[in-house]
């Protein structure tokens, strides 16, 4: 048995985020975006507060991390740790498990209103909000959440010992979802409506074990079940034939959506809904910037989302000053 | 068997010295049919070892019977946290809180010891409210790294009104009760084992369940 001890949710916050003042900087979101921008920031002198939901975004849900640079191999965890204690030591004021809920602009300053109703100004903004899991959008989905469809890996994946379950999705998430899994369920199906697009090296791990069976260009239609989910109606896209596939659990990993409705109505959203950014992260309202899986910038990692966060903190830097 | 190596005792050493009052992890075990007992004792010894202000109290099930019913104890391994007054404050862990429950546990200490941060006041307006007693379940695994957050928000609100009882529940250990709950996403958060919900959801999400509960 082993500990992951996580110093921030046991000490007490260092530096807490003054809600009467009005700050140069807000970073909204604490993933790799969200906490470069702060090093970045802070380190050029701003004032600079971060509001985040969740630290550490969607690493911490991460078994382990292959191609961070620098690191061979890390835990989700470990990562996100390394990441936290780095920003911490600078004593950047967080605000954390807050939700922001909305964003206006009042003249020069532009105001973020939390979930708790409370309201805080500062001159700039990054929005670092990262992205969500997308849903298959398919019938039964939705009524066995919980009941046997599942996001998160990880997290679930323990819950399932013995049984039989479906991944859905063919890139590296899907695949390294199926990995985590095999090593628990007694059989793993990984159902996806095309191509594998993981990487070769994990799908060659993939085929490693002996529990696990692979539909290619296989489309799910519907989940269905009782009380609990009990398969997936599937269509072979080549013979057009339908079938079920029988399971007690469904993983979907087919990628992410934007966290970006918060601000669908301050600031340009391509048709994917990810907030178009130009070269130095500027949007379409000035003083507001955007920084990783929230945004329009192409391929989403870890490494990615770390630069465009301190290329967001640079450019912000350049505008507050522009200010004085 | 030892959880805590150097590092991690050094680590936890710092954060109890925030500990204002004293506080009581009062730990149930039973002798048959208990495969964690023994490392959820050992483990609550270690951490009873790094500050003088955690006490421990070995307990058994059967024969401490209306202790355990004081507490609303019903299973084992069952760890209850009292105050510096040794009353019961609605924090409770059924099962071993180690993995990433560590980071529910470790908090918890400190918010019974009387160092937790307030709640806002809107929260609290609605809690006194309360008329009718409330039980939030709180289903985990220990590989979950947001779980621990649910559970640190079901025990805050046990902790500001005496009418809560905030239980987390880890899910392997205790199977039969999963089942029971058609638990298979974590965390799945169950009020009055009728309204329930999955994710580690705003306050705002644990007070409206728990106000249809009271409707009931
Ligand atoms: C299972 C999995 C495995 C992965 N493996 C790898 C890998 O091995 N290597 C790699 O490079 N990448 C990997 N990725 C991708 C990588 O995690 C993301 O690209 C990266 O985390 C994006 O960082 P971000 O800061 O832009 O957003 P996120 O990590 O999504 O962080 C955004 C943060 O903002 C918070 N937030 C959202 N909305 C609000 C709001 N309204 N108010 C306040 N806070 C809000 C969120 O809670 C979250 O904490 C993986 C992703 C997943 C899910």
């Amino acid at each position: 048995m082993e500990l992951n001890l996580n110093l921030a949710s046991s000490k007490k916050k260092s530096v807490v985020l003054d809600k009467g003042k009005t700050y140069d900087l807000l970073i909204i979101g604490s993933g790799p975006a969200g906490l470069n921008s702060a090093l970045y920031a802070k380190r050029k002198g701003l004032e600079v507060g971060i509001i985040g939901k969740k630290s550490g975004g969607q690493v911490v849900d991460t078994t382990s991390v292959e191609n961070y640079l620098g690191f061979e191999y890390k835990t989700g965890e470990e990562l996100v740790k390394a990441f936290k204690s780095h920003v911490d030591s600078l004593k950047v004021p967080f605000l954390s498990d807050a939700e922001v809920t909305s964003i206006h602009k009042i003249e020069n300053r532009f105001m973020v209103q939390l979930s708790s109703g409370e309201e805080i100004a500062t001159k700039a903004v990054i929005i670092a909000t990262g992205s969500r899991p997308r849903q298959l959008g398919i019938s039964g989905e939705a009524d066995y959440l919980g009941k046997g469809v599942a996001y998160c890996a990880i997290c679930d994946g323990p819950l399932f010992e013995g049984l039989e379950v479906i991944v859905a999705g063919g890139g590296n998430s899907a695949v390294e979802a199926a990995i985590d899994l095999a090593k628990i369920a007694s059989t793993v199906k990984l159902v996806h409506r095309s191509q594998l697009r993981a990487d070769q090296i994990v799908i060659d791990k993939l085929n490693t074990f002996e529990n696990v069976e692979i539909y290619l260009e296989t489309e799910i239609l519907e989940v269905k079940g009782a009380q609990l989910m009990s398969g997936i109606i599937v269509k072979d896209k080549k013979t057009g034939e339908i079938s079920e596939l029988a399971a007690n659990g469904l993983f979907v990993e087919i990628g992410y959506l934007p966290n970006s409705g918060f601000v669908k109505d301050l600031v340009k959203l391509n048709e994917r809904g990810e907030i178009i950014v130009n070269a130095a992260c500027e949007t379409s309202v000035e003083g507001v910037f955007a920084a990783g899986d929230v945004t329009d910038v192409p391929y989403k990692q870890i490494v990615i989302s770390a630069g465009e966060g301190a290329k967001a903190a640079l450019t912000a830097n350049d505008y507050i000053n522009r200010l004085k | 068997m030892s959880l805590l190596n150097e590092q991690l005792q050094e680590q936890l050493r710092e954060i109890f010295a925030d500990m204002k009052d004293d506080i009581t992890l009062a730990v149930f075990s039973k002798e048959d049919d208990c495969e964690t007992c023994k490392d959820t004792l050992s483990f609550m010894q270690e951490i009873e070892s790094l500050s003088d202000k955690i006490h421990l109290e070995e307990l058994d099930l059967v024969k401490d019977a209306d202790r355990a019913a004081a507490y609303n104890v019903v299973m084992a391994p069952s760890i209850v946290m009292l105050d510096g007054q040794k009353n019961y404050r609605g924090v409770k862990f059924n099962g071993i809180p180690a993995g990433h429950e560590i980071n529910s546990f470790i908090p918890a200490i400190l918010e019974v010891s009387g160092a937790g941060e307030a709640l806002p006041e809107s929260y609290k307006v609605k809690l006194n409210a309360l008329e009718k007693p409330v039980n939030i379940k709180v289903f985990v695994t220990l590989s979950c790294p947001h779980c621990a957050g649910a559970v640190q928000k079901a025990h805050k609100l046990a902790l500001e009104s005496d009418l809560i009882d905030g239980e987390m529940i880890e899910a392997q250990t205790f199977y039969d009760l999963s089942e029971k709950f058609n638990v298979s996403s974590v965390p799945k958060i169950v009020i009055n084992d009728q309204y329930e919900f999955v994710g580690n959801q705003p306050l705002e999400v644990f007070l409206e369940e728990i106000e249809k509960a009271q409707r009931a």
